[in-house]
């Protein structure tokens, strides 16, 4: 749980908290902005139990999807889609 | 160098372990705190490749692993009571209790259920007012922004049925507490990336003073723990101790006061209890008075039961460093990440479910290294 994915952000809502859609490698789910108000669609955060909590650039997105997908379960565990 | 060619570039990884080579020039222990830093090491075989001499110690970053048995056994007492329904993060259900688990009070017929976020428990308490929702808030300072935040949600909303279990643990005092310790062989940290870009780094700026200690902040990819060991081996022989940071695309030197700012307003720091390690002063968050309604502690008082680990597991050496899982008698065959006896086996994250995942055998020994 103490991983940490990144995503893009592809969508932004109003409201608090403030929360978002956040692609992970073509999976979506509603993520919390609330503690990256600089954050915007199109921007890549790690996100850590539904809270995206650093801004990082798209490659090293991508390095770290990597590590992350060379874990097993990792991706389903943090992203909740395990039963 | 058998697994050399598996890494995104693989030139710059043998630059890095030459360079590595020929600074080293005495034997150092390095200890890596985060979990998946811990798998990434034992996976890849970083600590394999490394020159002889430089030895990797498997900290105790793994939030499953250290939350304490008796806040595990709390947990199913309360996740057996009628009208309960009790939420937690997927890897926590399988964690062995003194008898039993989250998983055994779900297959009795108890209301367990795996939430991907906190904020998914307090949307169940707002569609279910008739019932009690309590979340496992476990995990290491990454976590506690999200839980901290799904707290000030049930407060603002004025959710009466909603309370968090807390067991969270913070990671400069459990490294204060291994430097403390009369055993200690650690001479230098990696710290783990994301927990810092949450909290920065200034906490260990005093640590790293006081004990001469180097400590760098540093990712979990291969490449990232090699840079990071060579940084803090670059320390180690030129006699300095400071704090350095690897990790520079996510983590800045003040993390994230946003979310700081909103774990200091929900939580206080309390002494806590690791698993396999012992209490640790201030080295855990309860929350602080303003949200004490929401504490499922005092809402649902449990009697303090005796706890009982299994007789053969030997998780708390596993998370000191003074064993390796391969020593344990159970690893690989009575306990397996489909069958854990023990914490470290179940998470990913987990020392032993490293070791069993990279397919490490019996063979290997601290002595041996
Ligand atoms: S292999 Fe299993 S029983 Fe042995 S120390 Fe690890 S978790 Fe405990």
């Amino acid at each position: 749980m103490c991983l940490g994915i990144p995503g893009r952000i592809v969508d932004v809502a109003q409201g608090r908290p403030r929360m978002g859609t956040v692609d992970f490698d073509g999976l979506r789910r509603e993520a919390c902005l609330e503690y990256v108000p600089e954050a915007e669609t199109g921007d890549y955060v790690i996100v850590h139990v539904g809270f995206a909590i650093s801004r990082v650039d798209e490659a090293e997105a991508a390095r770290t999807l990597a590590v992350i997908r060379a874990i097993p379960d990792a991706l389903a565990t943090e992203l909740g889609t395990e039963p | 160098m058998k697994y050399l060619d598996e890494y995104r570039d693989p030139v710059l990884a043998r630059r890095l372990l030459s360079e590595l080579e020929s600074t080293a020039t005495r034997p150092w222990t390095l200890m890596e705190v985060c979990g998946g830093q811990t798998h990434t090491i034992v996976r890849q075989g970083i600590d394999e490749l490394l020159p002889h001499g430089i030895r990797m110690i498997h900290g105790p970053g793994c939030p499953v692993c250290v939350t304490p048995l008796e806040m595990v056994d709390k947990a199913i007492a309360i996740a057996s009571r009628d009208g309960v329904i009790f939420c937690s993060y997927g890897d926590m259900l399988r964690v062995p209790g003194s008898g039993g688990d989250l998983l055994g009070v779900k297959a009795r017929g108890g209301d367990v259920r795996v939430v991907y976020t906190p904020l998914d428990a307090v949307s169940l308490a707002v569609a279910n007012p008739d019932r009690q929702v309590v979340f496992f808030a476990v995990g290491f300072e990454t976590t506690a922004p999200a839980n901290a935040m799904a707290v000030k949600q049930a407060a603002s909303l004025g959710l009466d049925n909603f309370s968090v279990l807390v067991s969270h643990v913070l990671v400069p005092p459990a490294i204060t507490a291994i430097l403390d310790a009369p055993d200690n062989e650690v001479t230098a940290f990696l710290a783990a990336g994301h927990v810092c870009a949450v909290m920065g780094w200034t906490q260990y700026e005093p640590i790293a003073a006081a004990y001469r200690v180097p400590i760098v902040v540093t990712g979990f990819e291969p490449l990232d723990l090699i840079e990071g060991i060579v940084m803090a081996v670059r320390q180690l022989e030129t006699g300095r101790a400071e704090v350095e940071n690897q990790y520079v695309r996510a983590v800045r030197r003040t993390g994230n006061s946003r979310a700081r700012d909103t774990i200091d307003e929900v939580f206080t720091l309390t002494d806590r209890t690791w698993r396999g390690i012992g209490e640790i002063a201030h080295s855990g968050l309860r929350l602080s008075e303003a949200y004490r309604h929401h504490d499922a502690e005092t809402r649902f008082p449990v009697e303090r039961e005796a706890t009982r680990e299994s007789e053969v597991c030997i998780a708390g050496e596993i998370l000191r460093g003074t064993r390796l899982p391969t020593d344990c008698l159970a690893y690989g065959t009575a306990c397996t990440p489909r069958h854990p006896l023990g914490a470290p086996m179940v998470s990913a994250e987990g020392t032993c479910a490293a070791f069993h995942t990279a397919g490490r055998g019996r063979q290997a020994t601290l002595e041996e290294q």
